[in-house]
């Protein structure tokens, strides 16, 4: 199974932040003015309260939110189409095109396919369904399979780009253990291939199974950002504690 | 009354026994009516497209213009195709006054704008859907043109279908243009409007059932065909 980025290992990163800021157009201010770096190896896990700004912060990451402050940059670079091309996101709700599941994946690889070639390549498009177990279901309406089975083809269209950076956004939320397990296996296996994983979960038990570091927000604010054993362990922020706790956090 | 019962029998033998003239007629007018419901979804769904997902200053004022269109009077269409193919007018050089393909050009131009504005509707909510998904994915414009029609295919045969009954509905644009025509330019509804002026009703009511049997097939076969898109998930 080939689900190694297009463009080498992590080429685009590091990917940083310098004093990113975004507020909304009602005037409410999200994200407050985020400096973080984000280097290639281990899965990355945003955490954090509902309302915390992960799902912002994971569009701004990936372009589909303009900053209103601050900059992004990845490799250096200032986040372009072409940097965005190299990426791709599966969002809490999956997005499926009104066709059969194996036209969905078709779609994507004949946006990413090299110029010339106008017929999306077969082979690797079994591979991707077979990968996430939806092979069986190639000739069957995207919008018929189930939730869970519904995100599983929208992470196999997202790793049909091959993509250097890999966000999710709550993938996993509202499905069930069977699904969830699927759905962090794929990531782990897409990790293990090279792609970097930036992952929204506001899961605890699920950033503890999936993630190498951590990124604490809540609020709009970066709380604390750690490697996953010591975030865990030992977490520095009073809200990371409580968060950690189960405490409620107002 | 008498009179128009029996002017519904002679209208049902008509149409029983495949009379020639009234073939004609009825062939003439599926041929101009779908041809002209073709060039109107070959400009229409594009323009819908277009205008379902570009934002630019003085889009309201094109949607409204839009809108204002699709209720063109027919007999001030067919008057101004009339003035542009007359001899005297800039497309006279064609010579395409009084044939069918001048009462093509007046059908097309009266659905083109009933299949951009209602195409435009229904592709701008499938857009509102998809929108945060294409961009993600870098989808080039034209790209995403093509996959909200394709994807809409369904939704938009209704599109197609509002467009065919005025279409084929349509009197007043294609009597201007056509000329009414025996053999050449006659087509049901100019038919229609000319028997009852002559006071004869049977070819008239003939015309007028197979008019009505056309407009609740085309919907019964639009309305099955949806259905089994439902069913099927990808509407």
């Amino acid at each position: 199974m080939r689900d190694a980025p297009s463009h080498g290992f992590a080429s685009l990163l590091p990917l940083q932040t310098c004093d990113l800021t975004f507020t909304a157009a009602n005037g409410s201010r999200l994200i407050h003015g985020i400096d973080l770096t984000l280097d290639a190896g281990s899965l990355t896990v945003v955490m954090g309260p509902n309302g915390a700004g992960k799902s912002v912060f994971l569009r701004l990451l990936h372009g589909l939110l303009e900053p209103t402050g601050g900059t992004i940059k990845y490799a250096g670079e200032p986040l372009s189409d072409a940097i965005r091309k190299r990426q791709a996101l599966v969002f809490q709700k999956p997005v499926l095109l009104r066709r059969s599941v194996a036209a969905n994946i078709d779609f994507v690889l004949k946006l990413r396919a090299r110029p010339g070639s106008t017929q999306p390549d077969p082979v690797r498009r079994d591979e991707l369904l077979d990968q996430v177990g939806l092979l069986d279901r190639a000739a069957q309406p995207a919008r018929q399979l189930s939730g869970g089975e519904q995100q599983r083809l929208a992470l196999a269209r997202a790793l049909a780009t091959r993509p250097d950076i890999l966000f999710l956004d709550e993938p996993t939320a509202s499905l069930d253990p069977a699904s969830t397990l699927m759905i962090e296996q794929i990531t782990s296996d897409a990790h293990a291939a090279g792609t970097k994983i930036i992952c929204v979960t506001h899961d605890v038990a699920q950033a503890r199974r999936l993630a190498g570091d951590v990124v604490f927000l809540s609020n709009g604010h970066l709380i604390e950002t750690a490697n996953a054993d010591d975030f865990f362990s030992n977490p520095k922020s009073r809200e990371a504690q409580a968060y950690l706790e189960g405490r409620l956090i107002v | 009354m008498q009179d128009v019962s029996s002017a519904f029998w002679i209208a049902f033998g008509l149409v029983a026994g495949l009379d020639a003239d009234l073939l004609e007629i009825i062939a003439l007018s599926l041929r101009v009516s779908l041809f002209a419901l073709v060039i109107s979804c070959l400009i229409g769904l594009p323009v819908g497209a277009v205008l379902a997902i570009a934002r630019f200053r003085g889009r309201s004022a094109v949607l409204i213009a839009l809108n204002a269109l699709m209720g063109l009077p027919p007999v001030v269409v067919g008057l101004i195709v009339y003035l542009h193919l007359s001899r005297a007018g800039p497309l006279g050089w064609l010579n395409l006054l009084y044939t069918p393909t001048a009462m093509i050009i007046a059908q097309a131009i009266l659905i083109t704008p009933i299949i951009a504005a209602l195409s435009r509707q229904i592709l701008e909510d499938l857009h509102t859907e998809y929108a945060e998904q294409f961009r993600s994915l870098s989808v080039p414009a034209h790209t995403m043109m093509q996959a909200l029609i394709w994807d809409a295919r369904f939704s938009l045969l209704t599109v197609a279908l509002a467009g065919f009954g005025r279409a084929i509905a349509e009197v007043g644009a294609v009597i201007i243009v056509g000329g009414n025509i025996d053999h050449l330019t006659r087509v049901m509804t100019t038919a229609i409007a000319l028997e009852t002026s002559k006071g004869d009703l049977p070819l008239a009511l003939a015309l007028g059932i197979v008019l009505l049997v056309i407009a609740l097939t085309v919907n019964g076969l639009v309305m099955a065909l949806r259905m089994t898109a439902g069913r099927q998930a990808y509407a």
